[in-house]
């Protein structure tokens, strides 16, 4: 199985423990992830609220590049995953834009014919290579281990067709055959408040706090996620929520890629447990024998 | 707090803003909303919003321009895309408002609005480096909105740089000569001047 693989700017540095698990957790599996070549930022949603088309045609950019390599593209980073579907999908959907897009890719010399759209890397991790394939590899199941499932918004919304957008089951499903214990976690999909975290902290603030606070009282001793905005907000701003509302939250926030390569016995250097600002590995150290 | 609102006579209602988002893709759905609130009701934010997703939809149908681009509510939705997913008429809520941000940010409508600000910062360096570098999009960001806030910011900042999580330099693509070109094409195309 090959993939065509774009990071995302966010894997660069901010998740970099994000990009390198991911890479090294295809590759055990036997699958290869062959990255972009030259890739461009998606755009984000910050993009689009100041320009749309040239949101659109940069970030077609990339899809005109993946589209000749005729190889699935996956993203691991649910931003990235939606902007570049809305890309995808706009351009199908709206003629008019369509016929922009490409006259401007025409200029740069690229061509896009509508048909790459881009999966989030739980799905080929889940549908493709398979929970079977990936229990055979398990040789550190995470016994004991009570672990919040939270996808946030975008890795099932709007393009609702890879799981239920309200409930979605699909990383319960890996963490389990992981052997973990999956905690009832309702605010699965509530949003973290992604990039107001910047500009209108007091409202993140407490988004962050809901989510944390449901998933302390599910009993979690961590979470898993599938987003490096989402990342960020619940570990990095952990300090600031303890401090304005007076809680005491120490729960490492970790990326569903992170616990299979530990759960499939990869050394540390693929993990990354020193990148995190809220120490997961003594949670870890049950399962680590 | 008592909130005073004008009433509006249908002969005074101008059309054009209607048309306006109409054109746009996606817009024409705005048509079909039946101001059922389950938008506002599935909102995670709508609380901290001037008017609720569903006063917007609206507005935009009493004509009322103004109001609609100077309200925050465009600016406090998170993206979490709840809305258009649960809408019985499959409007594109969030895309709509991403539009509705372009809009206000053309005509000067978003004013000091800190999202903005930090969304034009974003676009900025994507253009300039293809990708977007963490640190400089902060500095962009805090000279041109937010002079004095980095000093709220410094001790997550000092925290993620201490772990190796912001880039300290900013590489360029290869193919920025592609990424300029777009950009000049598309202002060309809209023939509305240099790079905002």
């Amino acid at each position: 199985m090959k993939y065509t693989y774009y990071p995302g700017c966010s894997c660069e540095h901010s998740a970099r423990m994000y990009d390198v698990s991911t890479r090294a957790v295809f590759e055990h599996l036997g699958a290869e992830l062959i990255e972009l070549d030259d890739w461009n930022c998606c755009g984000a949603t910050a993009y689009m609220s100041v320009e749309e088309l040239m949101s659109f045609c940069i970030s077609a950019r990339n899809l005109a590049m993946a589209e000749g390599l005729e190889r699935d593209m996956v993203t691991p980073c649910s931003g990235c995953y939606v902007t570049l579907n809305k890309t995808h999908s706009y351009y199908n959907e709206y003629p008019e834009l369509r016929e922009k897009v490409d006259e401007t890719l025409d200029a740069v010399g690229l061509k896009y014919n509508g048909t790459q759209s881009v999966r989030h890397a739980l799905d080929p991790l889940v549908n493709d290579i398979g929970l079977e394939a990936i229990a055979e590899k398990v040789t550190r199941p995470l016994k004991g281990l009570k672990v919040a499932p939270y996808y946030g918004c975008q890795i099932v919304r709007p393009f609702t067709d890879l799981d239920d957008p309200d409930y979605p089951m699909m990383m319960d499903r890996l963490l389990e055959t992981l052997g973990a214990t999956v905690v009832a976690f309702e605010y699965k999909t509530k949003c973290c408040g992604g990039a107001q975290m910047g500009t209108n902290q007091d409202l993140a603030l407490r988004l962050v706090r809901n989510i944390l606070l449901c998933a302390q009282r599910a009993g979690a001793d961590l979470i898993c996620t599938t987003c490096p905005l989402c990342q960020m907000n619940l570990e990095a701003y952990q300090g600031t929520v303890n401090r304005r509302f007076k809680l005491d939250f120490n729960i490492p926030v970790v990326y569903f890629t992170q616990l299979t390569a530990v759960a499939m016995g990869l050394p540390e250097k693929v993990v990354m447990p020193e990148k995190h600002i809220v120490p997961f590995k003594d949670k870890l150290a049950a399962v680590a024998g | 707090m008592a909130t005073v609102r004008e009433i509006k006579l249908e002969q005074s209602m101008k059309l054009d803003f209607m048309d306006e988002v109409y054109a746009l893709p996606g817009g024409d759905k705005v048509k079909d909303c039946i101001q059922c609130g389950t938008c506002s009701g599935s909102c995670p934010v709508a609380d901290r919003m001037e008017h609720s997703p569903r006063q917007i939809f609206a507005m935009i149908r009493a004509g009322m321009r103004e109001e609609v681009l100077s309200s925050n509510t465009v600016w406090i939705c998170a993206s979490c895309y709840t809305c258009p997913v649960r809408c019985p008429k499959e409007i594109k809520i969030a895309d709509l408002f991403y539009s509705i941000k372009r809009i206000a940010i053309r005509e000067g409508k978003a004013g000091k609005n800190k999202a903005a600000a930090l969304s034009s910062s974003f676009a900025r360096q994507v253009n300039k480096y293809g990708r977007n570098n963490e640190i400089r999009l902060l500095i962009d960001y805090f000279l041109r909105a937010d002079f004095w806030g980095w000093i709220k910011q410094l001790p997550i900042g000092w925290k993620l740089l201490s772990k190796g999580r912001l880039p300290l330099l900013a590489k360029k693509i290869k193919g920025m000569r592609q990424v300029r070109t777009i950009i000049k094409k598309v202002h060309a195309m809209q023939n509305n001047g240099g790079p905002r």
